[in-house]
């Protein structure tokens, strides 16, 4: 058991696996995307570098558009849970895990099914804006679905749970004699936050944030049920172009460069917080 | 920075403010009111009478009828049957590679371990749409036909490495003097693991599973990308949403909810039985 080479045996199945299956393929659409050709007579490949300026001018509203509506789900839902994670945390007192559960029970719903449902509320002729209009408050040409708003709707509601929860698990872990200390220096309650709940609970908002602005700016799902033609997301584009249109080329520059542009943003969050709380809290 | 307060305005406790106490429950119960709208939609809609057997958004009637034909539509029983198959043996395997790597990545200080830790974070964080593209991109470039093996191929891959972070997380909370002093009692190592270490990290391997599963039958995205032209149960549903949704998708989404919530409810009143202040961390 304590041999030099046991962690290396304990480890390599696993890691031979998502060294095939995950690394493998990831490095392969670099080579991918530099091919030319078509769906019929194949691809070949040319280094063809031109492909990412081109990618880039022609699908940068939808990859513009990824980022805006994935940067407002993610802040709304920070907004939102914010507080409800520090109520349940400092005040949820002996009832604490099952505020948890009720705020987390959207997990037992099948993804597909809670948007599905949405489209169902936003609907025109729907819950919300069906009973709207017949009160007279909304004209009956007004709608919701296909807009911007009905996606971000939905993506934010799907990022709620996965905001709560890292910032709760940062919440929880915050010494209560640290704020009490404050307070015993005289701290008001708005201080005692603004300088020790805040920044003690930083890490699990960064959490959250990385979490949800990662599966919200890749996702598709939302926009393909909830959305129209003028929302379509990056997700869109590389699902039609790789599964429907056989482009590869096209769809592995856009794959990479979404990567890229996500790696980044992690990279400079585990510079500051380190890679060990990315596990912690994911 | 700001100003000291005197001592008589703000050595109140922080409890007794009404912020607390009314404004902020009160946010939080619409916040929780909100996250189960979509839920209570789902449920309420199992017992509409459909007319042309497609879900509609106006109200025609309470009925069961759906209930009692819950697998008249055999495509959809097909797929939900395909993705069971899959979260199950996905799980099973990713449990059973997963853990070894996290027993090594928790107790050992090895060579290359911070490689590893830097796959299973890229693996956690990485867009699906881009795993599953590069996924695909793999298979079509060594010809491998897409069905429910390839899915499976995909689905150990991300299981992979949630086992091994929650494993990990289990097994360093636990004290490592308990297995040395089985050996120093004369248990060779083989034993000592098997009787000391491992009924101590079965929950953790036990919840491992359980997300394992949850996430392998919930997943669309990358399912949509190496399915071929197998359908899951999400895959069947999102194809289903151009022609109308049966009400028996809504049904097993019910069922699902309710099997889960009941396993959930299992599992906690079980914790408290057993080890308390031992939970299991997320």
């Amino acid at each position: 058991m304590k041999s030099r080479i046991t962690p290396y045996l304990q480890s390599a199945p696993a890691m031979l696996w998502l060294g095939l299956f995950f690394i493998v393929p990831l490095v392969a659409i670099v080579s991918i995307s530099l091919m030319t050709g078509n769906p019929i007579d194949g691809y070949t490949l040319t280094w063809n570098f031109s492909i990412f300026p081109d990618v880039l001018d022609q699908y940068s509203p939808q990859l513009g558009r990824s980022f805006l509506y994935g940067g407002i789900s993610t802040l709304l839902a920070l907004v939102a849970m914010y507080p409800v994670a520090y109520w349940i945390a400092f005040h949820g007192g002996r009832r604490k895990s099952l505020f948890l559960f009720l705020l987390l029970l959207p997990f037992l719903v099948s993804f597909i099914i809670r948007i599905l449902t949405w489209q169902f509320i936003l609907s025109d002729e729907g819950i919300l804006l069906g009973t709207l209009k017949s009160i007279g408050i909304l004209g009956d040409d007004a709608h919701i679905l296909s807009t911007p708003t009905a996606v971000i709707t939905g993506l934010t509601y799907d990022a709620l749970p996965w905001m709560a929860l890292p910032i709760y698990v940062a919440l929880e872990k915050i010494d209560r004699d640290l704020v009490e200390a404050a307070g015993d220096l005289y701290a008001s309650g708005y201080q005692q936050f603004r300088r020790v709940i805040l920044p003690l609970s930083a890490p699990g908002v960064y959490a959250g944030i990385l979490l949800v602005g990662i599966t919200n700016v890749g996702d598709y799902l939302s926009a393909q049920i909830l959305g129209g033609p003028s929302t379509t997301m990056i997700g869109n584009i590389i699902q039609t172009q790789y599964v429907q249109n056989g482009d590869y080329p096209v769809a592995s520059a856009l794959s990479m460069m979404l990567m890229l542009a996500l790696l980044v943003c992690v990279f400079v969050y585990a510079r500051v917080f380190g890679t060990r709380t990315i596990q912690e809290y994911s | 920075m700001a100003g000291r307060r005197t001592p008589s305005d703000s050595a109140r406790p922080v409890r007794s403010r009404p912020w607390t106490r009314f404004v902020l429950p009160s946010y939080v119960f619409a916040v929780m009111a909100y996250t189960l709208v979509p839920i209570a939609v789902m449920i309420v809609y199992t017992f509409n009478k459909a007319p042309n057997q497609r879900l509609t958004f106006a109200w025609h009637g309470f009925t069961t009828e759906w209930y009692s034909k819950l697998f008249q539509v055999q495509d959809l029983t097909q797929a939900l049957w395909h993705s069971l198959e899959v979260a199950v043996i996905s799980s099973i395997i990713a449990t059973a590679l997963g853990t070894p790597a996290a027993l090594a990545l928790a107790r050992r200080k090895f060579r290359g371990r911070g490689a590893i830790d830097l796959v299973v974070v890229t693996n956690l964080t990485a867009p699906t749409v881009v795993v599953g593209a590069s996924l695909l991109g793999f298979f079509i470039a060594l010809s491998i036909p897409r069905g429910i093996l390839t899915i499976l191929i995909a689905h150990v891959a991300f299981n992979v490495a949630i086992v091994i972070i929650v494993v990990q997380a289990r097994v360093s909370g636990l004290d490592e003097s308990l297995e040395e002093a089985a050996a120093d009692l004369g248990a060779p190592p083989w034993v000592a693991f098997w009787k000391v270490t491992m009924p101590l990290i079965l929950p953790g391997i036990f919840s491992a599973f359980l997300l394992s599963f949850a996430l392998s039958i919930d997943d669309y995205i990358i399912t949509s990308f190496v399915a071929g032209q197998t359908l899951t149960f999400p895959l069947w549903v999102a194809g289903a949403v151009k022609v109308g949704i049966p009400p028996q998708v809504f049904v097993m989404g019910t069922l699902i909810f309710v099997s889960g919530v009941l396993i959930a409810l299992a599992s906690l009143v079980f914790q408290r039985w057993g080890d308390h202040g031992d939970t299991v961390r997320t």
